[in-house]
């Protein structure tokens, strides 16, 4: 399964996920330069955390333009595999290819800690490895992580069970103490109506090792693979 | 010429949590009679042509495009024709 990871001027987040995919995954793995139109003919594309075109306006405002954005959005349109993370599911949202949209935390602080998150759903490409309301364990690193979007759009997400990820204490309890950044129900992760674009505030790619506090993120990107080599592949 | 100030507000129902840390300063200065803060962006454009209707269309669709985010926020334009 090959994989693309975008990067923009101002991503920082590719390298974490190179490593992953390259040292973890033992999977074929090549950068997207933003600039180019080519998408390489890879199997998932991989949008990174960082402060594409520097975050200026509004988080992924800019770098929604990019030439090879047209081409992602197109790839998602057909049912390719894409997982934005942090500053990736901000671009995914200006780019429309997901509701909703994340601004400044309450706290006015950018929030870089540990984070509890369950698994809401598991028969999807992102979290086929996890159990059913399953707490992993994953840090966030942002500023504007608190997801928002209209009461309509929220009741459709929550009734087609497009939460894919919420923030919840170690026990899993989904509380307002929990919440690290005022995200409506609690939201750290969803996915497109298809099922094939999920964007998640949390980095899965900081915790894949031991030596890293936590190896949580690989459920995320084995699941991808899993689900790859279960069919979607052939 | 045009000059375009277009002002980019976070809608009503969007908690803007930097009005509201300029709203505490605010009273913590003796401001009790501060109701709401609310913070924004203000963007200039200078914009060339000679039709104010034109004008106003392209501005409009910079907004819907790129300046805001209908899903947070809303915005006001006003335009004024400017000499060169």
């Amino acid at each position: 399964m090959k994989f693309g990871i975008v990067v923009f001027p101002g991503s920082h987040g590719q390298t974490d996920c190179h490593y992953v995919f390259e040292q973890i995954l033992q999977e074929p793995v090549t950068y997207l330069w933003h600039a180019e139109e080519d998408l390489q003919g890879v199997d998932c594309v991989i949008i990174p955390g960082g402060y594409a075109y520097g975050n200026y306006l509004r988080a992924g405002a800019i770098a929604r333009f990019a030439p090879l954005m047209e081409q992602v959005i197109a790839f998602g349109k057909k049912g390719g595999l894409i997982l934005g993370i942090c500053n990736g599911f901000q671009i995914l949202t200006e780019a429309g290819l997901l509701p909703g949209a994340l601004i400044r935390n309450p706290s006015l602080r950018f929030q870089c800690q540990n984070t509890y998150l369950r698994v809401e759903q598991t028969e999807t490409p992102f979290t086929n490895l996890c159990e059913q309301k399953e707490v992993v364990k994953m840090p966030i690193a942002h500023e504007e992580g608190g997801f928002v979007t209209d009461k309509e759009t929220l009741e459709r997400l929550e009734k087609e069970g497009r939460v894919i990820l919420r923030y919840c204490n170690e026990q899993g309890e989904v509380t307002p103490e929990s919440n690290p950044n005022g995200s409506l129900h609690n939201i750290a992760g969803i996915v497109n109506e298809q099922g094939n674009i999920l964007g998640m505030m949390p980095h899965p790619e900081r915790c894949v090792e031991a030596i890293l506090g936590g190896e949580d993120g690989k459920k995320i990107f084995n699941s991808l693979v899993a689900w790859w080599q279960g069919g979607a592949g052939r | 010429m045009f000059k375009a100030v277009v002002t980019i507000t976070f809608k009503k129902s969007i908690l803007d949590p930097q009005g509201s840390a300029v709203h505490k300063a605010l009273k913590s200065l003796g401001y009790q009679e501060v109701e709401d803060v609310r913070m924004g962006k203000h963007v200039e454009i200078l914009l060339r042509g000679e039709k104010r209707q034109e004008a106003e269309t392209q501005v409009k669709e910079m907004c819907s495009r790129l300046l805001a985010n209908p899903i947070i926020e809303d915005y006001q334009v006003e335009l004024a024709e400017v000499e060169v």
